[in-house]
């Protein structure tokens, strides 16, 4: 409370005096903003609200982040609202969701592409997984793309929407293993994707790493690889895709992490590059992610903009034939 | 029974408090219009962060009953139903409060509140793994038969005519399609950017509901003709208390009306109270009387929207899936604790999961008393005169409907809603059967295209939407509904004529 009354103290004489000197040495004068394009209680949601809850310490930012949702549409209109009417002033946050707003930009539709933001930093990435029913006769990955080769089509698999992660994995599931699947995008996302699993409406379903591992805790599903590079700490004895036969890459890893809209001022470009990824590293921070079962994957802001450039290359293929 | 081991856990000074705090901040947060059970939740969730799992889940717990209950307040005196689960409140509720009897549709509607909340509360405890079962049968074909059900009840909602409630009705569906469509990713009629994630629908039930009050309050300018002003009389408890005994029928529709759609993920809340009104309406001998400030229809409401909170959090609680999105906040305030729902919280936290139920049939009965002392405090700040009372609306209206997702997008479209629907009601349309097709065509279309998209990949659409017993069910309720709806119409011969549209 001492921190926030000081910081308004400084913030108004701020505002007065010397706010134009070399531009940033002093930002942030005032708590800041984060737009999420995904609505309270989501899992982008509620990964943004933990990583950014030690934003007002003094080894951190200083000022408080506030969380606001914006959404609808699959979270285009929330990256909408950002490139088109956020201030870009260092005050106005957003959370991204890779591959999904990079898949929709190339799809159209939407006013803002790759370009239209400033990465500041990754926070996490949620690899998507092969999920079964606990009684499904599929016990492995190639159980399903046998059956799947058979029969073309046949296989329904569920998802969490066109366009975003799992639909991603899909389609390279497809063209790896050259085969049909037929994929079932459930509205009200990744739950109801998951439970369309768990219900035995579908025959298979793919779906974030976090919301398998508990299901698999609750016992009602089996994991039968994960579509990334390397295993995961959470899944140890799960296979990637890869050890099991099926080229897909990491592509559909939904990494989680802020941008700024563009034209936001370089100074405070380059600080927030500097501070955000320290402030996630924060022991606090780590232990609520990791109890909550969302794997954290810190990426400095270079690190994010080579990975945006090739997410768009490999997105653009993928989504071609489309 | 392990239950009753956990009650005294309850009673601690902290854990009480924090129900206390709960509910009396939920009642708040659920009278004021546009913040929905939902987004009070998600605003508690940051608080939870600093205490124990147990603290924080009786905090949530406590505000999402008294914010479903506490959302009465605003439809019965204001017409504004706070979430879509209180739209059938106002049928009658607002009736009432008009004839001053504020005051008793507000204790009858706590009352009948706790009734079906501590029901719920109950099926959840004592019938979980049953329920959970459940809650897995309906598919994507069980989905759409029953928003056909809820189809069939559109043309008889709160209206003479049987054809202006349909019409209605089909401005909802249409308006439901707007924005970018989930499933196929089409975009349609969005002409602006506030419209690209669809039509919020607390911003339209403010809208719909608050708007034209508003006008015709100013349109009646400094004239008092008595139409508007509410005037609350005061009403003893025992009274109400045993009006609630004479309605026991609509009670008992309503609370197993409601337990069962709440179980339902993805249906939820929403419908529960309109489709228990139905159907006291349908069983009732005074039906004639619906919507003209009937006390049972409040009665059958208002138990139905607290009775879907428990069964609501079954497919949570035992599967780990949140089946509504309140119940997806929920799941965030478990896992910031690192507990996971499902086999884990009852084995390895019953303290936890066993506070947190226990604290929520507490929470009804504390609800219950706050409520009935809101309900008497309620007669002295109705009296307002008229044209305050429409500044006042009309403020809560922008506000509520701004702060759903922090967008002047969806004022414009309260705002654009109200006008229309203004002048919708001078021709004898009404806005509860437009709200239910804003509300099921999505939950039709959704399913039947994730239906079709699975049965064309397996067996084929025939078997899929018409085979299994469930569908045939549903299917079978569905034509009976319409055969008795196309019954009483032949029946009363209601030839609606221009004179009793308007009256």
């Amino acid at each position: 409370m001492k921190n926030l009354l000081a910081g308004a103290a400084i913030a108004l004489i701020g505002l007065t005096t010397s706010a134009f000197a070399d531009g940033h040495a002093n930002y942030p004068e005032r708590p800041i903003m984060m737009m999420v394009s995904y609505g309270a209680g989501g899992a982008t949601d509620f990964q943004a609200r933990i990583v950014t809850m030690t934003a007002g310490n003094e080894d951190a930012l200083g000022m408080p982040i506030a969380i606001l949702n914006k959404p609808g549409a699959g979270g285009r209109v929330g990256w909408n609202w950002l490139a088109g009417q956020a201030e870009a002033d260092g005050y106005t946050l957003g959370a991204y969701n890779v591959p999904h707003f990079i898949a929709q930009s190339i799809k159209g539709g939407v006013e803002y592409s790759a370009d239209s933001f400033e990465p500041i930093a990754n926070w996490g990435a949620d690899p998507a997984v092969l999920v079964v029913g606990a009684d499904s006769e599929f016990n492995t990955l190639q159980d399903v793309v046998d059956f799947a080769r058979a029969n073309p089509g046949k296989l329904t698999t569920s998802g969490a929407g066109l366009f975003v992660g799992h639909h991603i994995a899909a389609l390279q599931m497809e063209k790896a293993g050259d085969m049909k699947m037929a994929y079932i995008p459930t509205k009200g996302g990744g739950a109801a994707a998951m439970k369309a699993v768990i219900a035995g409406e579908v025959m298979a379903g793919i779906n974030n790493l976090s919301d398998a591992f508990r299901a698999r805790e609750a016992g009602n599903v089996k994991i039968l690889a994960v579509a990334d590079l390397e295993r995961n700490d959470f899944l140890p004895d799960v296979p990637t895709m890869m050890e099991s036969g099926l080229d897909v890459d990491n592509a559909s890893v939904n990494f989680r992490g802020v941008m700024v809209p563009k034209g936001t001022p370089q100074g405070i470009i380059d600080k927030l590059a500097a501070t955000v990824p320290t402030m996630f590293e924060n022991k606090r921070v780590a232990g609520k992610m990791k109890a909550g079962g969302s794997p954290m994957h810190i990426m400095t802001r270079d690190e994010v903009l080579a990975m945006w450039a090739k997410r768009e290359e490999t997105l653009k293929v993928l989504l071609a034939g489309l | 029974m392990e239950f009753i081991f956990y009650f005294g856990d309850v009673f601690t000074p902290v854990n009480f408090g924090l129900l206390l705090l709960g509910t009396i901040g939920g009642l708040i947060l659920g009278a004021t219009p546009g913040l929905s059970p939902t987004m009070a939740v998600a605003l508690l969730i940051p608080f939870t962060f600093q205490l124990e799992a147990a603290q924080g889940l009786i905090l949530l717990g406590a505000a999402y009953t008294s914010t479903v209950a506490g959302g009465a307040v605003s439809a019965i005196l204001l017409k504004i139903p706070g979430a879509p689960a209180n739209i059938a409140t106002t049928l009658d509720g607002h009736t009432m409060a008009q004839k001053g009897e504020g005051a008793k549709a507000l204790q009858l509607s706590f009352l009948s509140s706790a009734v079906g909340g501590i029901f719920g509360v109950l099926l959840l405890i004592f019938l979980t793994p049953v329920l959970a079962k459940w809650a897995l049968a309906f598919g994507p074909s069980h989905l759409f038969w029953l928003a056909i059900l809820g189809v069939t009840v559109i043309g008889s909602l709160d209206s003479r005519s049987v054809v202006k409630g349909l019409l209605s009705g089909c401005i909802g569906l249409w308006l439901a399609t707007i924005g970018f469509d989930d499933i196929m990713g089409a975009q349609r009629f969005i002409f602006h950017p506030a419209l690209g994630g669809g039509i919020n629908i607390i911003a339209a039930l403010i809208g719909l509901f608050a708007i034209p009050q508003v006008i015709t309050m100013f349109a009646k300018g400094r004239h008092n003709d008595g139409a508007e002003v509410i005037q609350v009389r005061k009403h003893p408890i025992g009274a109400a208390l045993s009006e609630l005994m004479r309605n026991k029928r609509a009670m008992g529709i309503g609370t197993i009306t409601g337990s069962i759609i709440g179980l339902i993920p993805g249906v939820g809340g929403q419908i529960a109270g309109l489709v228990a009104y139905d159907q006291s309406r349908k069983f009732s001998p005074e039906r004639a009387k619906f919507g003209t400030g009937h006390p049972e229809g409040l009665v059958a409401a208002e138990s139905a929207n607290n009775a879907m909170v428990g069964p609501s959090l079954v497919p949570l609680l035992t599967l780990s899936i949140p089946g509504s999105p309140t119940a997806a906040v929920l799941l965030g305030g478990l896992l910031i604790h690192g507990i996971f729902p499902g086999t884990d919280l009852f084995d390895n936290h019953p303290d936890v999961a066993w506070t947190f139920i226990n604290s929520m049939l507490i929470g009804q009965v504390l609800m219950c008393l706050f409520g009935l002392y809101v309900a008497g405090v309620a007669a002295r700040v109705a009296q307002v005169p008229q044209s305050v009372m429409a500044a006042v609306v009309l403020g809560l209206a922008v506000f509520g409907s701004y702060s759903v997702q922090s967008s002047m997008g969806d004022v414009y479209v309260m705002a654009a809603l109200g006008v229309m629907m203004y002048f919708l009601e001078r021709f004898g349309f009404s806005a509860a059967p437009l709200v239910l097709g804003l509300i099921l065509g999505p939950i039709a279309e959704a399913n039947f295209i994730q239906g079709s998209m699975i049965a064309n990949a397996t067996d084929g659409m025939t078997p899929y939407f018409l085979g299994g017993s469930l569908n045939l069910f549903l299917i079978a309720v569905v034509i009976a509904s319409i055969a008795y709806s196309a019954y009483m119409e032949l029946r009363s011969r209601r030839f609606t004529s221009k004179e009793e549209i308007m009256a």
